[in-house]
C-alpha cells in the first residue's frame, strides 16, 4: 500500500486550499527555475527513467513519446493536455483539475520544455463547466506571479497556456479528433501516418497527453525518477489513481501504487464489495472500454497495465466499476454498447455501422429474443470492427462484448432459453 | 525510391506514393469507394484494407504512404476477412432498391459486393432510414443509399471550391447535406453524381429514363463553351439522354460544367426539323427545295459586295470552311466569325489563343485576369486557376467589377485605364507581375468585345512583353473565348476579306440597306433588329432568335448529331462526333451548303465530308494534328490608340441561357431561375430585418 508521503496528489480531495498559495504551500513550483535551466534532454531523460507511462489508457512510455518531438523545428511545436476525460467509470483528471490545478500547469511548463514547446492547450471537457473555471483561475493566478508566460518562473523560457472548452463529445478524447475540434472542425479522428509529433495542431508537432501524465511530471522532477520507479512493478511503475465506483460500500478517487491487487485496492480503499467479496459478479478494471472481468480472475489480479493485459482486459484509466451479483451485466454492457453506437463519429464504416447493430443485438440479448448463434454472430462482428477502424473507438466499443461473451456466455444462453420457453406460453395466452 | 513487395510482385515507386497507389501499379486490384485520386485522402469507407507484414492490424492503404521493404498482401486470410467484413458493414444499412435505382449497371457498391461480399445477410434489425435532400434542380439524392464515403464533400470544398456540403450528426446518425437545406451553387455540381460510388447522388433530370447498358456511346467533344471538355454522350434511338466527362489530363481533367452536362435536354426542344420559308410574312414549312430556290431568288440577283455571312457560337469547321468558300465564290468578302464584336486579330495566331494552354495554368505563379470572368465563361479554366491557387504561391489579380471565383483576387480597377498603370512605374501589381517567374494574362471577351478592343488588345501586348510573360519557354499572354466555334473560324480565317465588311459594317450596312441579303450559319447573339431589311437566310439546329427573324430557315444538326471538328480556347482541334442523327429532314451543316451551292451555281468542290477535311487541312495545316496544340508564334498585333476609361462588362448575361440550346433547356431554364435570379437578390438573414 502507498505510504501517505509518496502520494503525488495530496489534496485529491480538496481539503486544503486549491489556489495557488495553497499549492505553493503544499511544494508545487519548487525549484521549477532550476528544472527549466538543467534543459530540455535532461528532463525528458529524468521522465524516460521514472518509467512513467501515459495515463490516458494507452498506456504509452511518456518519456518516449516526447522524444518523438523534433529537436529542431522552423514552425511552432505544442503541447496539447487532453482533459477531455468522458471515459465511463473515469473522474481522476476531474479531481486534479478542481482541487491541484497548479500541479497541471506546472506539468504543462514542464512538459512543453521537455519538447521545446512554446504553447500549450488544455482542452477540457465542455460538462466540466466549474472544472474549468477553477482552470482558468489558476491559469491566472499563475501568470499574475510570474510562473508562465513571457520568461517564465524567471528562466527565461517563454511558455504561453491556453484552456479551451469542448463541446461534450466523447469522441474528442481522442488525440487526433481532439486537435481537429482545438482547430475549429468536426471531432473526427485524422488518418495516421503522419503521426501528431510531426503533422499536428495546425499541422504542426504536437505532443497530446493526459491530465494525470502532465500533472504528476512536477513532483518526478523534484523526488528524482529513482523514486518514482521504485513504487510499483518492473514496466509498470509509479503512482496511479484509481477511481473505485459501483457497488462498492465507499465509492472514491484514490492514489495507489500500480499493481496493487483488485481486491486489496476494492477492500482498503472502497469499502468492499457490497455484501462481501463473494457477492461480486465482476469488474470492469480500466473504464467502460475494457473487458469486464469475472470474479475468478478478481481474486488475483494486479492492476497495472501488463497483469491486466495478461487476462485479455486493460487497465485503461484506471476506473474500476464493480458489479455485485444484483447486476444484470448482459443489460450493463448492452448500455455501455448504446454509449458506444451514441459516440461513434461515423467517419469510418466499421465503426459507424458495427456499433448500432451491436447495441440492437445486445438490447434482443437483454430480453433473450435472440438465438445462441447469434451470440458467435455478435463476437465476430465484434471482430469485424475490432482493428479496422482510424481511431481506437471501434476497438473500444468491441472489447467490451468480447469479454462478456467470453466470461458470461452462460448466461447469455441461459436468457435466451428463459425467453423461448416464456414466449410460446405469452403467445398461447 | 521506395521498393515494396505486393503479392509476391515487386514494385519501385515514387516517393510519396501510397500503398494503393502501388498496387495498382502492381497491377493488383484493391477494392475501394472513398479513395478518388483527385481528392484528398479520406481513409474512412475501410475497404481498401490490406494486410501488411509485422503490422499489427491491417491498414488503409489508400492512406498508408509506401515504405522501402513493405511486405503487402491483399489476398491474404487476414485482408480477405477485413474486407468481407467492411463490405458487410456496407450494405446493412443500404437499401436494397437496386432494382429502382439509376445507379444500377454502373454502381461500384453492387460491382464490390458481387466481387467481395458474402451472398447473405445477416442483419436483422431495421434499416437505417434518411430524409433525402434537395439539393436544387440538378442534383438527386436518395440518402438512404448513401454510405459516407464523402467523395461530394471533398469535391465541393476542394474542387468547386463551395463549403457547402458536410456532414451533419454522429456515427449512424451521421448525414451528408448542406445543414440549412439549399441548392448547391456551384457551377461543377454534377460531378458528385459521378463521384458518388453508390446511388445517393443521382441526375435529376436523367432520373428513370434509362439503364446504362440500353445507351450507345459516343466519345465526342464539348461544344457549349470555349473550353472543349472531353465527353461520352449516351444515346438511345435518336435522343441523346445524357452527357459525362471522359477523362483528358490537358483539357477538363474528368469533370465538365453543369450546362455542359445538364443542357442536353435543350436538343430535344425547340428543334428546327424541316426548312421553313417566310410567305406574307410568316415563315411556312417548305421543301428543301422550295428554300433553296427562296434563297436563289434572295441571293442571286445581288451582287456580291452587297451579301455578308455570320458564323455563330456553336458552328464546326467544316460548315463554316464551306460557307466561307461558297461566299467568295459569290464574289463576298463579308464574312466575319466574330458574331459579338470582339475586335480578335486573325493576323496573329498568338493573339487570339490561350497561348499558356489550360494545363499550363498550374506552372504559373501569378495570372491577371482582364475583363473575364472564368468562372462563368470557362469553368473549367477556373476549377483549374482554383487547382493552382490552392497549391500555394500564386497571385491572382483582376481588371473589371468584383468577381466570385471560389479563390481570393485582388481587384485593380474596372477599366482599361489600369493597363496603362500597370505598365507605369509606380503600380505595386506591375512588380508583381514583373518579379514573377511564370505570369501569365487572361483576356476576356469583356475586354475585346468593345469599340476599343483593339487597342485594349495592344495595351495587353505591351503588358506581356514588358513583364516577360512572352520568352522561348513561356508564353504568358491568354485570351478566353467564349464560343466553341471562335478559333476555328479565326483558324480558317472566316473574317472579312480584302475590303470586306466585319460584323459592325455588316450590320452597319444592313441598316443603311448596302448589304441587301445575310447569312447565318447558326449565329443567334447578334441584335436582330439591325439587320433591317435584309434578306436573311437562317441556316442552325435551334428556333431562335436567328430562324426567328430569317426569311428562309435551313434546318442544321447540332454538336451531338454530326462529325465535326471545334478548336478550343488553346487551338487544340478537337474532333466532335455523331451520337445520333439530326431530326427530320435536319442535315449536316456542311452539306447543306454543298447542296446550296450547287442552287446558286457555285458548286463546292467536295462530295463528302472527307473530301472537306482534305482540303481543310491541306489549305490549313494546324488542322492535321487532331487533339494536338501548335504553339502560335509571337507577333505585332491590336491596334495602338487611346482606350475608353469605361469598365469592362463581362460577356456571360447568363451562365445557364448562352446559346440556343441551353436557351431550349427546360433543366438550364429551372436552373437559372434557381441560381442566376439568386444572384441577383441578395440574401436576407436573420438580422437584416
Amino acid at each position: 500500500m502507498l505510504r501517505d508521503e509518496d502520494r503525488i496528489f495530496t489534496n485529491l480531495y480538496g481539503e486544503h486550499d486549491w489556489h495557488l498559495p495553497g499549492a505553493l504551500a503544499r511544494g508545487d513550483w519548487d525549484g521549477t527555475k532550476e528544472f527549466i535551466l538543467k534543459g530540455r534532454d535532461w528532463i525528458v531523460e529524468q521522465v524516460k527513467s521514472s518509467g512513467l507511462r501515459g495515463r490516458g489508457g494507452a498506456g504509452f512510455p511518456t518519456g518516449l513519446k516526447w522524444s518523438f518531438m523534433p529537436k529542431q523545428s522552423d514552425r511552432p511545436t505544442y503541447l496539447v493536455v487532453n482533459a477531455d476525460e468522458s471515459e465511463p467509470g473515469t473522474c481522476k483528471d476531474r479531481d486534479i483539475i478542481r482541487f491541484d490545478p497548479q500541479k497541471l500547469i506546472e506539468g504543462c511548463l514542464l512538459a512543453s520544455v521537455g519538447m521545446g514547446a512554446g504553447a500549450c492547450y488544455i482542452y477540457i471537457r465542455g460538462e466540466f463547466y466549474n472544472e474549468a473555471r477553477h482552470l482558468q483561475t489558476a491559469i491566472e493566478e499563475a501568470y499574475a506571479a510570474g510562473l508562465v508566460g513571457k520568461n517564465a518562473c524567471g528562466s527565461g523560457y517563454d511558455f504561453e497556456i491556453y484552456l479551451h472548452r469542448g463541446a461534450g463529445a466523447y469522441i474528442c478524447g481522442e488525440e487526433t479528433a481532439l486537435l481537429e475540434s482545438l482547430e475549429g472542425r468536426k471531432g473526427q479522428p485524422r488518418l495516421k501516418p503522419p503521426f501528431p509529433a510531426g503533422v499536428g495542431l495546425y499541422g504542426c508537432p504536437t505532443t497530446v497527453n493526459n491530465v494525470e501524465s502532465i500533472a504528476v511530471v512536477g513532483t518526478i522532477l523534484r523526488r528524482g525518477a529513482a523514486w518514482f520507479a521504485g513504487i510499483g512493478r518492473p514496466k509498470n511503475e509509479g503512482t496511479k489513481v484509481f477511481c473505485l465506483s459501483g457497488h462498492v460500500n465507499t465509492p472514491c478517487n484514490v492514489e495507489e501504487a500500480m499493481g496493487i491487487p483488485l481486491r486489496e485496492l476494492i477492500e482498503k480503499h472502497g469499502g468492499g464489495v457490497r455484501g462481501g467479496w463473494d457477492n461480486l459478479l465482476g469488474v470492469i478494471p480500466g473504464g467502460s472500454s475494457v473487458p469486464v472481468i469475472p470474479r475468478s480472475i478478481c481474486d488475483t489480479v494486479l492492476m497495472d497495465f501488463d497483469a491486466l493485459r495478461d487476462v485479455k482486459s486493460g487497465l485503461g484509466t484506471a476506473a474500476v466499476i464493480v458489479m455485485d451479483k444484483s447486476t444484470d451485466i448482459i443489460k450493463a454492457i448492452a448500455r455501455l454498447a448504446k454509449f458506444y453506437k451514441h459516440e461513434s463519429c461515423g467517419q469510418c464504416t466499421p465503426c459507424r455501422e458495427g456499433t448500432g447493430w451491436m447495441w440492437r443485438v445486445m438490447e434482443r440479448m437483454v430480453k433473450g429474443n435472440a438465438t445462441v448463434g447469434e451470440i458467435d454472430m455478435l463476437l465476430e462482428v465484434s471482430f469485424e470492427i475490432e482493428g479496422h477502424t482510424i481511431c481506437a473507438l471501434g476497438d473500444a466499443a468491441a472489447w467490451p462484448i468480447q469479454g462478456l461473451i467470453r466470461h458470461f456466455r452462460p448466461e447469455m444462453e441461459q436468457r435466451i432459453k428463459q425467453y423461448r420457453d416464456v414466449a410460446p406460453r405469452v403467445a398461447a395466452e | 525510391m521506395p521498393k515494396l513487395t505486393i503479392d509476391g510482385i515487386e514494385v519501385e515507386v515514387p516517393p510519396g506514393t501510397t500503398v494503393l497507389q502501388a498496387c495498382q501499379r502492381a497491377g493488383v486490384e484493391v477494392p475501394h469507394f472513398c479513395y478518388h485520386e483527385r481528392l484528398q485522402i479520406a481513409g474512412n469507407c475501410r475497404m481498401c484494407l490490406v494486410e501488411q507484414e509485422k503490422a499489427p492490424k491491417p491498414i488503409a492503404s489508400c492512406a498508408m504512404p509506401a515504405a522501402d521493404n513493405m511486405v503487402i498482401h491483399t489476398d491474404s486470410e487476414k485482408a480477405k476477412k477485413a474486407r468481407k467484413g467492411v463490405m458487410e458493414f456496407l450494405l446493412i444499412n443500404h437499401p436494397l432498391d437496386c432494382p429502382i435505382c439509376d445507379q444500377g449497371g454502373e454502381c461500384d457498391l453492387q460491382d464490390q459486393a458481387m466481387a467481395y461480399g458474402f451472398d447473405r445477410g445477416r442483419f436483422e434489425e431495421n434499416k437505417r432510414a434518411v430524409k433525402d435532400k434537395d439539393f436544387g434542380p440538378l442534383v438527386k439524392t436518395s440518402m438512404n443509399r448513401c454510405i459516407h464515403c464523402t467523395r461530394c464533400v471533398r469535391f465541393a470544398t476542394e474542387i468547386a471550391g463551395v463549403e457547402e456540403l458536410g456532414a451533419t450528426g454522429r456515427g449512424e446518425s451521421m448525414e451528408i447535406g448542406t445543414y440549412v437545406q439549399k441548392a448547391l451553387t456551384s457551377e461543377l455540381s454534377g460531378n458528385i453524381i459521378d463521384l458518388c460510388p453508390v446511388g445517393a447522388l443521382t441526375s435529376k433530370p436523367y432520373a428513370f429514363v434509362a439503364r446504362p447498358w440500353e445507351l450507345r456511346k459516343t466519345e465526342s467533344v464539348d461544344a457549349l463553351d470555349a473550353v472543349g471538355s472531353s465527353i461520352r454522350v449516351d444515346a438511345r434511338g435518336a435522343a441523346v439522354l445524357r452527357i459525362l466527362p471522359r477523362l483528358n489530363e490537358d483539357v477538363n481533367e474528368e469533370w465538365i460544367s453543369d450546362k455542359t452536362r445538364f443542357a442536353v435536354d435543350g436538343l430535344g426542344h425547340r428543334r428546327l426539323d424541316r426548312p421553313y420559308v417566310r410567305v406574307g410574312g410568316k415563315l411556312a414549312p417548305a421543301s428543301w427545295g422550295d428554300a433553296f430556290n427562296a434563297i436563289a431568288e434572295g441571293f442571286g440577283k445581288l451582287p456580291g459586295g452587297k451579301i455578308a455571312a455570320l458564323a455563330g457560337d456553336l458552328v464546326d469547321v467544316e460548315a463554316m470552311l464551306a460557307l466561307k468558300e461558297l461566299m467568295l465564290s459569290l464574289g463576298s468578302a463579308n464574312i466575319d466569325c466574330r458574331q459579338d464584336g470582339a475586335k480578335l486579330d486573325p493576323a496573329s495566331r498568338a493573339s487570339y489563343l490561350f497561348n499558356t494552354t489550360i494545363a499550363g495554368i498550374e506552372e504559373a505563379d501569378v495570372c491577371l485576369l482582364i475583363g473575364t470572368d472564368p468562372r462563368w465563361e470557362a469553368p473549367l479554366v477556373n476549377a483549374r486557376l482554383r487547382k493552382r491557387y490552392l497549391r500555394g504561391g500564386f497571385k491572382i489579380a483582376a481588371i473589371g467589377p468584383t468577381l466570385d471565383l471560389t479563390f481570393p483576387v485582388v481587384q485593380l480597377g474596372l477599366g482599361p485605364e489600369v493597363l496603362d498603370d500597370l505598365a507605369g512605374a509606380n503600380h505595386s501589381w506591375g512588380d508583381v507581375l514583373k518579379g514573377a517567374k511564370k505570369p501569365m494574362l487572361i483576356l476576356g471577351m469583356g475586354a475585346l468585345a468593345r469599340a476599343d478592343g483593339a487597342q485594349i488588345l495592344a495595351a495587353a501586348r505591351r503588358l506581356a512583353e514588358s513583364t516577360g510573360m512572352v520568352r522561348d519557354d513561356w508564353n504568358g499572354f491568354n485570351v478566353l473565348h467564349t464560343a466553341a466555334a471562335r478559333v476555328g473560324g479565326l483558324d480558317i480565317g472566316f473574317v472579312p476579306g480584302p475590303g470586306g465588311r466585319d460584323r459592325d459594317a455588316i450590320l452597319a450596312g444592313c441598316e443603311s440597306g448596302e448589304i441587301g441579303a445575310v447569312y447565318l450559319l447558326g449565329a443567334d447573339e447578334i441584335d436582330m433588329s439591325r439587320l433591317g431589311r435584309a434578306f436573311v437566310v437562317y441556316q442552325g439546329h435551334h428556333g431562335d432568335a436567328g430562324a426567328k427573324r430569317a426569311d428562309v430557315v435551313l434546318p442544321g444538326a447540332a454538336y451531338t448529331e454530326k462529325d465535326g471538328l471545334y478548336v478550343n480556347t488553346e487551338g487544340r482541334v478537337q474532333a466532335a462526333r455523331r451520337a445520333g442523327f439530326p431530326p427530320g429532314e435536319a442535315r449536316e451543316d456542311w452539306a447543306i451548303l454543298r447542296a446550296l451551292s450547287d442552287v446558286l451555281g457555285h458548286k463546292l468542290p467536295y462530295d463528302s465530308l472527307r473530301e472537306l477535311r482534305q482540303r481543310l487541312m491541306s489549305a490549313y495545316p494546324s488542322f492535321a494534328e487532331i487533339d494536338g496544340i501548335v504553339a502560335a508564334s509571337w507577333g505585332a498585333f491590336g491596334v495602338e490608340g487611346a482606350m475608353e476609361p469605361v469598365p469592362f462588362i463581362y460577356p456571360i448575361a447568363d451562365f445557364y441561357l448562352t446559346d440556343p440550346i441551353s436557351r431550349a433547356s427546360p433543366t438550364m431554364a429551372q436552373c437559372s431561375a434557381v441560381y442566376w435570379a439568386a444572384r441577383n437578390t441578395p440574401a436576407k438573414t436573420g438580422t437584416n430585418g
